[in-house]
């Protein structure tokens, strides 16, 4: 498949003392889900975190090796700016609590103090929610909080206000831990349709979510890359044992 | 047996229900007396005119209490310029830096400043201000009523803050949003309603102060609209009259101590209300 988005050489990541990820070497394809699995605490979140910097707001936390996007030292480039070209879906839907759906969607750009007509917002907005799936749901009652929506739905907008600023990647850290099977459905789908238009990164607990979605799997264990290969080939010949027994369910 | 034990059961249940009942009420009873007592004595004083004059010499009937009423505005409208700001940063601060050495030890600090005696902070600020500038002022009221204002406020935004999940903030900072626009613009309009509620009930809390503004504020027969000028206020006004050996000006107190209370209690159900109605819920 198609050029690499991203590149992690050599990348390892401390948290004070702690040696939390051990000289990973992973990269992302365009257009391409790459699911990260691995048993809890292995480093999964720690590992996407750094791919947006959000790590530079934990306490303690340093990173040695390189991240580049595009090619570019991700370093280099202005963090809002990192945080705009890849953007976040959490774990716990996490909408604004004090802000409309509409509001919600175009968050990025208010929070961030854009200027933008009405014209553009509501064609941002539009082509966001549709693109998440939630258009239909939610078009007649844009003016209310979205805090009444249910899971699945409060989840669908937090991608669509990701959506919104356009990211070059979409980081999901298990975006359906908090759902219900048909909610999560609903996600699977949705992750499917919008890697036509970006690159996706999908930490997962689920091993048949991972490869019902991803196209890679990147297999985490003890903060060190122990396998990284296509889904397909992972889950029918495993090169590592490690891997067969977590595929096997013999931990996680 | 058995029917006696769960008749004698039902009989207890019921008294243990009748004392509550009664424990409440007497509870309540306090305050309803002192409100009787105040209203019975002071209604007479309360006319139009009572809110638009000034007070009459002793012997004279009637007489109003405008200038402490608008000295007490004017002192709460300054405390709370001077108060409000700072105070709410350091909230800020101390709910975001949550162990640090420096914020522990502000945090301490602000738990010290709530239990410095009203009087005490009178005389400082008679020492720094009004002996310094050399006259009494409202300024100098009004800032002695803001260092009282302040734990009250800062304490209160700290709390309202640390209870907003942690996710709402990093939502904002995942959307490239700098750190001071997201505490700007996302975690301080989901505390708001918190955040108001803490100032009301810290204005509530000044509005009857008078030791603090016996040696700064002073007092004054007049209405006064300069800060630089010595003013009056209600609870200086009631603590002036009430000391008098004169009748009139008994009435006066009692009439005014009915504003004050009233004020009180409408800022406590302002702020229930903005506390019920701009709720944020997470
Ligand atoms: N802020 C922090 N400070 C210190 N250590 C941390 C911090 N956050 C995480 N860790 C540690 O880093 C390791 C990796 O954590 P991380 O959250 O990346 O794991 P994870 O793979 O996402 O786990 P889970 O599947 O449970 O979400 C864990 O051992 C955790 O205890
Ligand atoms: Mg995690």
């Amino acid at each position: 498949m198609g050029s690499k988005v991203l590149k992690i050489d050599g990348l390892n990541v401390y948290y004070d003392q702690s040696h939390i990820l051990k000289d990973i070497n992973l990269s992302f394809a365009e257009n391409t889900v790459t699911a990260i699995m691995g048993p809890s605490g292995c480093g999964k979140t720690t590992l996407i975190r750094t791919i947006n910097r959000m790590h530079e707001f934990t306490h303690g936390a340093r990173t040695e090796g390189s991240i580049k996007l595009y090619g570019k030292d991700l370093h280099q480039i202005d963090p809002i700016l990192v945080r705009r070209k890849v953007g976040m879906v959490f774990q716990k839907p996490n909408p604004f609590p004090t802000m409309s759906i509409y509001d919600n969607v175009i968050a990025g750009y208010k929070l961030n103090g854009f200027k933008l007509s009405k014209i553009e917002k509501n064609s941002i907005v539009e082509g966001s929610l549709v693109k998440a799936a939630l258009w239909d749901e939610v078009k007649d009652n844009l003016y209310k909080k979205g805090a009444f929506l249910s899971g699945g739905q409060q989840q669908r907008l937090c991608i669509a206000r990701a959506l919104a600023m356009n990211p070059e990647i979409l980081l999901f850290d298990e975006p359906t831990s908090a759902l219900d099977p048909i909610a999560t459905d609903r996600i699977e789908q949705l992750i499917n349709e919008l890697k036509a238009g970006l690159t996706i990164v999908l930490v997962t607990h689920n091993i048949a979510q991972a490869a019902r979605v991803s196209d890679y799997t990147a297999f985490l264990y003890l903060g060190e890359l122990i396998e990284f290969g296509t889904t397909k080939k992972m889950f029918t010949t495993p090169k590592n044992k490690k891997t067969e027994e977590y595929l096997n369910g013999k931990f996680g | 047996m058995k029917a006696g034990n769960i008749s004698y059961r039902i009989v207890k249940d019921k008294i243990f229900k009748y004392f509550i009942i009664v424990a409440a009420i007497s509870s309540a009873l306090p305050l309803l007396f002192i409100l009787y007592y105040i209203v019975s004595n002071g209604i007479s004083a309360i006319s139009w005119g009572f809110f638009f004059e000034l007070p009459k010499p002793p012997g004279e009937i009637g007489g109003g209490i405008s200038n402490a009423l608008i000295g007490t505005i004017i002192l709460i409208v300054t405390s709370s310029a001077i108060a409000i700001p700072p105070a709410v940063l350091l909230g800020i601060y101390l709910s975001e830096s949550r162990n640090s050495m420096v914020s522990n030890l502000v945090r301490n600090a602000v738990e010290v400043m709530q239990g410095i005696p009203s009087i005490v902070v009178g005389i400082l600020v008679y020492a720094w201000v009004v002996e310094p500038s050399g006259s009494f002022s409202t300024l100098s009221g009004a800032i002695a009523l803001a260092i009282m204002m302040l734990p009250i406020i800062s304490k209160s935004t700290e709390e309202t803050l640390r209870m907003i999940p942690h996710y709402i903030l990093e939502a904002s900072l995942a959307l490239g949003v700098p750190y001071y626009k997201t505490i700007l613009r996302v975690i301080l309009p989901s505390g708001l309603s918190g955040i108001l509620t803490g100032i009301i009930i810290s204005i509530s809390r000044i509005a009857g102060e008078t030791a603090p503004l016996l040696f700064t504020a002073f007092g004054n027969p007049f209405i006064n609209w300069d800060i630089t000028e010595p003013s009056n206020s209600l609870p200086l006004l009631i603590f002036n009259y009430a000391g008098s050996p004169y009748k009139e000006w008994h009435a006066l107190a009692w009439g005014a101590s009915i504003v004050l209370i009233a004020i009180v209690l409408l800022l406590n159900i302002i702020s229930k209300i903005i506390s019920k109605k701009w709720e944020v819920k997470f």
